[in-house]
């Protein structure tokens, strides 16, 4: 069986951060709904801080081409059955280093990707920022967004059982069930990837030319 | 194996000294620069088109109708000529009487161009980039091919029973290479004509041209031009050489932090390491551009940017005496050990003429 792969990429400046205290909490939660009724499926959870890629994709958007080390992350992305998208807030929206990496990132390359979004912030004030900035960054890139957005303010870190909307933990667990069901599906309908080497797809001229003609 | 320098036509401050030249100094430096090229020996001076400020450049044939008058052997290219919003008829009017001006010495270089209010300032839809690049490319094919020509097409108004004049010396249009940093389309459309392929390179990792070229190459064979070792492949290069490798960076520096396209950006040890820029001994840049071939392939055309990024006349054309004297002629001499027979030269009018000449022998012989 084709190990399952699982990316998330936390956006989160301060080391420690709760938002990749956030991102390992969902990257768990999906492993556990992944493996759990398969004792024999192989997942692989790859967490990504963009903190350590900052100057390279600040040299992306200069050069216009990726560092080895930010064009392995990307790739990995790309590659992913399951992406886990998580910001802090900033600004009343996602971070500059968040939209960055997906702006060198190509416009198709996440084209039907399975995408969990999740952001942290001090208050709770600003968690519509998911349904207003994330989600439709992903929509524009033609990912599959899970319903459940995950939303974790500083209060939600202290807070256990059933508050409304449910407690951070309940809403870890149902948007990692819902990512996971994507995953799955995905990993079970799509085709295997391409050698990186034939990565051109070219019309034939010919057909290029006749195309023109025919308008 | 053809060696030569492109230039962008930058009109960019001096970093040390703060100065900016006039577009009369850079245009008149600009042609030193060609005329130096003939002088150390070069093969090929190609020029960049551009339409807006910071560059001069507009006028290509203009340019390198000077410098034909000026020079007996250098071959006058560009790098590139926008097949996208320029009047193909007017390309081939151009080229053609640039051709008989030069005596041959001419052959250009398509490109899409890179700045996207062009397209609309020409009267063109950027999204259409592709598109025209195919259909003008298509009837400049013609007009140098055909003595009359009756067209039709998406873009342009049509032509019934036009001839473009004058018509190509010796009947033999002058070559053509399509130059491309990223679309797999136009090494197609170079493989479909059999034209040559420019990877400009300069500016990004091999990995990405490694995989364009192999498609050209790949692709011209399955068009019945040749074997992919035949196919016309060109290259760019950036070099900056001083006898001391320390003196070459320590030197280069302040241009490269403040260069245009990369400048600000990745630092200039990232930068060498990352893509085809060597900033050292001629000696380094002897062994850099050596592992092109084992990258790309024995390859026709290697063209190297030397005169950009506010670097002063003089600075270049002193590198252009080292490039000449000490680089070139060791890549002559090392490029042609072990190059296979078959692997064609870069191309000239005379061999072009020859070869028509020769094919004309053969369909009357049989």
């Amino acid at each position: 069986m084709k190990p399952l792969k699982i990316v998330a990429v936390s956006a989160g400046l301060g080391v420690p951060s709760s938002t990749r205290l956030l991102a390992d909490r969902l990257s768990e939660a999906t492993r556990q709904r992944l493996a759990g009724d398969e004792p024999a499926r192989v997942v692989e959870v790859h967490v990504v801080e963009l903190r350590d890629l900052a100057t390279d994709i600040a040299h992306n958007m200069v050069t216009g081409f990726p560092s080895p080390a930010l064009a392995e992350t990307i790739e990995a992305v790309t590659e992913a059955d399951g992406l886990i998208a998580v910001t802090p807030i900033f600004t009343a929206s996602y971070s500059g280093l968040f939209k960055s990496f997906f702006d060198v990132i190509d416009n198709t390359a996440l084209t039907g990707k399975p995408v969990l979004i999740a952001a942290t912030g001090g208050t709770a004030r600003h968690s519509l920022a998911l349904e207003h900035a994330l989600r439709p960054l992903f929509a524009y890139l033609r990912a599959v967004v899970v319903p459940t957005a995950v939303y974790a303010a500083s209060e939600d870190w202290g807070t256990g059982g059933s508050g409304p909307g449910g407690a951070l933990t309940e809403r870890i667990d149902r948007a990692a069930g819902e990512l996971a069901a994507l995953a799955l599906g995905r990993a079970a309908t799509a085709p295997a990837a391409e050698p990186a080497d034939d990565a051109f797809d070219v019309v034939p001229f010919a057909e290029q030319l006749a195309a023109l003609r025919a308008n | 194996m053809q060696f030569g320098i492109f230039t962008v036509g930058d009109v960019t401050t001096d970093p040390t000294t703060g100065r900016t030249p006039t577009e009369h100094e850079r245009i008149k430096a600009m042609l030193a620069i060609a005329l130096k090229a003939e002088e150390v020996g070069l093969d090929v001076f190609a020029t960049g088109e551009h339409h807006n400020p910071p560059f001069v450049p507009s006028s290509p044939t203009t340019m390198l109708g000077y410098i034909a008058a000026r020079t007996e052997k250098l071959i006058l290219s560009t790098s590139t000529t926008l097949i996208t919003t320029n009047d193909p008829v007017k390309i081939a009017e151009d080229f053609a009487m640039l051709q008989h001006i030069a005596d041959g010495r001419v052959d250009v270089m398509m490109g899409r161009g890179n700045t996207g209010p062009v397209y609309p300032w020409f009267g063109q839809d950027i999204r259409q980039g592709i598109p025209l690049a195919i259909e003008n490319y298509a009837l400049l094919h013609k007009l140098w091919r055909e003595d009359v020509v009756d067209w039709e097409g998406k873009f342009r108004t049509p032509l019934q029973g036009f001839t473009s004049t004058p018509r190509p010396l010796d009947g033999v249009p002058p070559f053509v290479w399509h130059g491309s940093i990223r679309s797999p389309e136009i090494a197609e459309q170079a493989a479909y004509y059999g034209d040559g392929f420019f990877a400009n390179n300069i500016f990004w990792p091999k990995h990405h041209f490694q995989q364009l070229i192999r498609l050209y190459r790949h692709r011209y064979a399955q068009y019945g031009h040749g074997t992919p070792e035949q196919a016309m492949v060109g290259l760019g290069g950036q070099v900056f050489m001083r006898k001391n490798s320390q003196d070459a960076v320590r030197e280069f520096r302040p241009y490269f932090d403040n260069a245009p396209v990369y400048g600000h950006g990745p630092s200039l040890e990232e930068f060498t390491e990352q893509t085809p820029l060597t900033v050292g001994s001629p000696q380094q840049v002897i062994e850099k551009t050596l592992a092109f071939r084992e990258y790309f392939g024995d390859y026709q055309r290697q063209l190297f940017l030397m005169d950009h990024a506010g670097l002063p006349l003089k600075t270049v054309l002193e590198q252009l005496d080292m490039l000449g004297e000490e680089v070139v002629p060791v890549l002559r001499k090392e490029f042609a050990k072990n190059r296979p027979a078959e692997v064609p030269d870069g191309p000239t009018h005379a061999a072009r003429v020859a070869e028509r000449d020769a094919a004309a022998l053969e369909e009357v012989a049989e």
